[in-house]
């Protein structure tokens, strides 16, 4: 029981490192600030739900044991996650705005109709 | 003093989730902690009940809503999460991409719904939201790979971007 459960543990951990990595790739990888957020948030928020979910597991599988204190573990690293998924995509916004009003334009745009709209 | 109630009871579960493992009532609680966490949720509650609960608009303090908004979270959302990732991750290996900014009409009127609405866009796949034009509450959106079809009017249809978001939102926040 116990192997499985380490075994689910190291898997979600696996899964998890793998976006965070495929993120730091994006970042490098893609041309403007649009396209490094779209890796920056979807990649990192989807990986650290499988790194904090193995933490949660480890937490809830201390607390089965009678531990009382993987109860904290759990339940603050689900307090943890929620904050991630509220901060994430509005902290992407908040500098996508940023960006366009200052003027960067999207690389290799097909259509931009926010620019359009600002100009007319 | 509905709003005094509500904000009061939010804030002692959190404290309560928050302090497990202090002690032995019902084998997760101590007194001092029960008691401290009272006091503090009955003084939170008097100081932020205009802030947590505005123009005594209470409908979000049914339970049904937000069993509908986690329905929603681990359903529809979580699957279009995986879906944005494995697109990102196909076009971080191949370096494909063809974006552009396009504006959408989501018709959705609280700042609570258009608020859950634009963190879905950017969350899912290929779509992150930009600018918001506070008017008519409609959304800009950056595309990383832009459908030909669909730019062919302004704004362009929501299913292209947002699927069923929409619907699932209007039925939860509205």
């Amino acid at each position: 029981m116990i192997t499985i459960i380490t075994g689910i543990i190291y898997v979600l951990l696996g899964i998890g490192v793998f976006f965070n990595i495929l993120a730091s790739i994006g970042l490098l990888r893609f041309p403007d600030v649009y396209t490094r957020l779209h890796a920056g948030t979807k990649c990192t928020t989807f990986g650290s739900i499988f790194i904090i979910g193995s933490v949660i597991i480890l937490g809830l599988r201390s607390w089965y044991f009678g531990d009382v204190n993987g109860s904290v573990l759990a339940i603050h690293s689900m307090g943890a996650l929620l904050a991630i998924l509220v901060t994430n995509p509005t902290g992407a916004h908040a500098i996508a705005r940023a960006a366009h009003k200052s003027g960067v334009k999207p690389a290799q745009a097909v259509i931009d109709t926010l620019e359009k709209e600002d100009n007319s | 003093m509905l709003a005094f109630v509500i904000t009061t009871i939010v804030c002692f579960i959190t404290y309560l989730l928050f302090t497990t493992g202090s002690g032995d009532i019902a084998g997760l609680w101590s007194i001092e902690e029960l008691l401290i966490g009272l006091i503090l949720s009955l003084i939170t509650g008097f100081i932020s009940q205009t802030v947590f609960v505005k123009d005594e608009d209470v409908r979000m303090a049914n339970p049904l809503k937000w069993l509908l908004f986690l329905v929603y979270a681990i359903g529809p959302f979580f699957v279009s999460l995986a879906k944005a990732n494995v697109d990102v991750a196909y076009r971080v290996i191949t370096g494909k991409i063809n974006p552009g900014i396009v504006k959408i009409h989501p018709n959705l009127k609280t700042d609570l719904s258009v608020t859950i609405l634009a963190n879905s866009i950017t969350l899912t796949p290929g779509t992150l939201s930009v600018d918001i034009d506070e008017e008519n509450n409609d959304l800009y959106i950056h595309w990383i790979n832009v459908d030909e079809q669909a730019i062919k009017q302004t704004p362009i249809d929501c299913k292209y971007v947002c699927g069923s978001f929409p619907q699932w939102i209007r039925r939860i926040a509205e």
